[in-house]
């Protein structure tokens, strides 16, 4: 029985429904601002070659303030959600505040529970059940990473 | 193929179906004393009995195949085709048993049988051996819009070397090969016809004994990309009638790092080397050498040994199991898994219904394949999401992902079962679709 023995021990069920949420559903099934805008000022297109998922973010940036943020794309339910939360979360602030929600959401998907109690973070803490998914956390960060390569080097 | 195919569904019996100890029981094919051959399959995942079905990526090892390498190397290992001492002696009789096993497999000789690491490893060995040597500015490759990336990117990177030219034949709208199609693409610069005996996402298998005698009539060569059918079907090179078959180990019961190239003998004597070392040499002087006779003039370096072991063992194995009863209780699940699948609001099947394996690609309401993937691995059971190294394909579909379930020798309906109950919780969890 040694080579029962030997075998990894089961992991628990991962808990789905904090991983699914309501408000996660319902930004995949009706996305907000999904689609172009008039007049982008900073676009850009970031795919996972892995699994097919495929953002582009779009951002019209005026007077030092991000005045609309649209996305399109396709992919899960996560990646789509995240977008559409992230466009909600970001119109109105300067690039650097929107960096800053960046982070910080960046470090509630590595388990910084810390970070999931983040009032900043607004809706997007409905996202944090994805830390317990680890192949799943590059599908919410992926329309955050577009964010950062947006305006990394535009403060 | 084809012809033994059908020759075989038709003389095939109705399967006879016992229920022993919650495992399904054909007249052909004992699954519960399978099943007890792969102890993998015995573990729990989330708590939940696993469910692999994503056997198309990578099938299970049965033990006798790890007891082989595992015996090989406490027993017997060396460095092949050198020493002048016993273990050399028995290194090398074990490895080269391996690729007579290997070669029995297809109906080859064996020293037209070459290992490469796999099945992409082997079409970049004619990619660049033959290709480097034979293509043109302005010889065509014909592929498919199916193949995988394997039976693709080889070839890009040959055509850019050479400035040969890439052309695709299509598909129909049932997601089969346009035969007419890739017929009407033989031309008289058609050099190579490159296409796969199974696609790895449709499932469907494809008629290679009619291309490779179209694509010789055009005087061309033709590949056959065998990673999805030598698993599953039973593959015999000359009644193909092709000039060069690739497969991988890991797909058929066998370790990963190991696979084989066959080619006919006329044509890799005439192929440069692609890879320079020890092995493959008959002389050396400093600024040239000679080569050494087929296959060891393919195979530079000291080869995987252990995993060439381990790939004569599955290779023996399936034999004793029976390949023809592998063909016919995969085909009996796999109608059984479309029948049940199909009764499912929301489920679309990419890919036609006959003349397939049991790679089962589907789309489910609009959940997507990651989510399902997700959903269903909580429960145990282990599906594939994503493009599946096809994404040409995906574009032609119009698609960036589907799910995917692929069946093997071990597979149960009950298995089938917990696949068809998982989709019904993910689209509870998905409070329907919309």
């Amino acid at each position: 029985m040694t080579d029962r023995d030997a075998r990894p021990e089961a992991a628990a069920t991962p808990p789905l429904h904090q991983l699914y949420q309501e408000v996660i559903l319902d930004h995949y099934r009706r996305p907000r601002n999904k689609g172009a805008i008039a007049e982008p000022t900073h676009s850009i297109t970031m795919n996972n070659p892995l699994c097919g998922d495929v953002i582009e973010l779009l951002l019209e940036v005026r007077g030092g303030r991000i005045e609309r943020a649209a996305f399109e794309g396709r992919g899960c339910s996560i990646s789509q959600a995240s977008a559409s939360m992230l466009t909600e979360r970001v119109t109105g602030r300067t690039p650097r505040e929107a960096l800053d929600i960046a982070a910080r959401f960046t470090r509630m998907l590595h388990g910084d529970a810390e970070a999931a109690e983040d009032p900043a973070l607004g809706d997007l803490r409905a996202l944090a059940g994805v830390a317990k998914f680890p192949v799943r956390v590059k599908c919410a960060l992926l329309p955050w990473n577009c964010l950062e390569e947006l305006v990394d080097d535009r403060p | 193929m084809e012809a033994r195919r059908s020759t075989h569904a038709a003389g095939a019996q109705p399967p006879e179906h016992e229920t022993s100890g919650g495992m399904e029981r054909t007249a052909t094919l004992d699954v519960a004393k399978i099943r007890g051959d792969f102890p993998i399959l015995h573990r729990k995942v989330h708590g939940r009995p696993l469910v692999y079905l994503d056997n198309a990526a990578s099938s299970q090892k049965p033990a006798v195949v790890v007891a082989a390498v595992s015996g090989y190397f406490l027993n017997s290992h060396a460095n092949v085709h050198r020493g002048a001492h016993q273990l050399s002696v028995e290194a090398t009789g074990a490895y080269e048993s391996a690729r007579e096993a290997v070669a029995g497999f297809i109906g080859a000789a064996p020293a037209e049988v070459i290992f490469t690491r796999g099945t992409t490893e082997a079409i970049n060995l004619v990619a660049a051996s033959w290709g480097g040597s034979e293509l043109r500015e302005g010889d065509e490759i014909l592929l498919t819009l199916m193949e995988h990336h394997s039976n693709l990117v080889p070839w890009q990177l040959a055509a850019r070397r050479t400035g040969a030219r890439l052309r695709f034949a299509g598909l129909t709208p049932e997601g089969r090969l346009d035969v007419e199609d890739l017929f009407a693409k033989l031309g008289p610069r058609t050099r190579i016809v490159a296409v796969t005996h199974v696609s790895n996402t449709l499932g469907v298998v494809n008629p290679v004994a009619d291309i490779a005698a179209r694509a010789h009539e055009a005087g061309a060569l033709c590949l056959v990309d065998g990673a999805q059918a030598a698993p599953h079907l039973p593959v015999d090179v000359g009644a193909i009638g092709c000039d060069f078959y690739a497969f991988s180990g890991h797909k058929m019961c066998g370790p990963t790092g190991i696979g084989a190239l066959w080619g006919r003998r006329e044509l890799l004597e005439e192929m440069p080397p692609w890879q320079g070392g020890g092995e493959m040499i008959s002389e050396v002087r400093l600024e040239e050498s000679t080569w050494a006779d087929l296959p060891h003039k393919f195979e530079a370096g000291t080869p995987s040994i252990g995993d060439a072991v381990g790939l004569g063992a599955a290779v023996r194995y399936l034999e004793q199991v029976g390949r023809e009863a592998i063909h016919a209780h995969e085909e009996e699940l796999t109608t059984y898994a479309l029948d049940r699948l199909r009764e499912l609001d929301g489920f679309r099947l990419f890919g036609p219904a006959t003349d397939r394996v049991g790679v089962i690609s589907f789309e489910y309401g609009d959940i997507h394949a990651h989510d399902l993937a997700t959903i269903l691995d909580a429960r145990g059971v282990a599906i594939r999401a994503g493009h599946h190294c096809n994404q040409p394909l995906m574009d032609h579909l119009g698609v960036g992902a589907t799910a995917r379930a692929s069946l093997y020798l071990y597979n149960t309906r009950e298995e089938i079962d917990e696949l068809v109950e998982g989709l019904l919780a993910a689209r509870d969890l998905f409070g329907g679709f919309s």
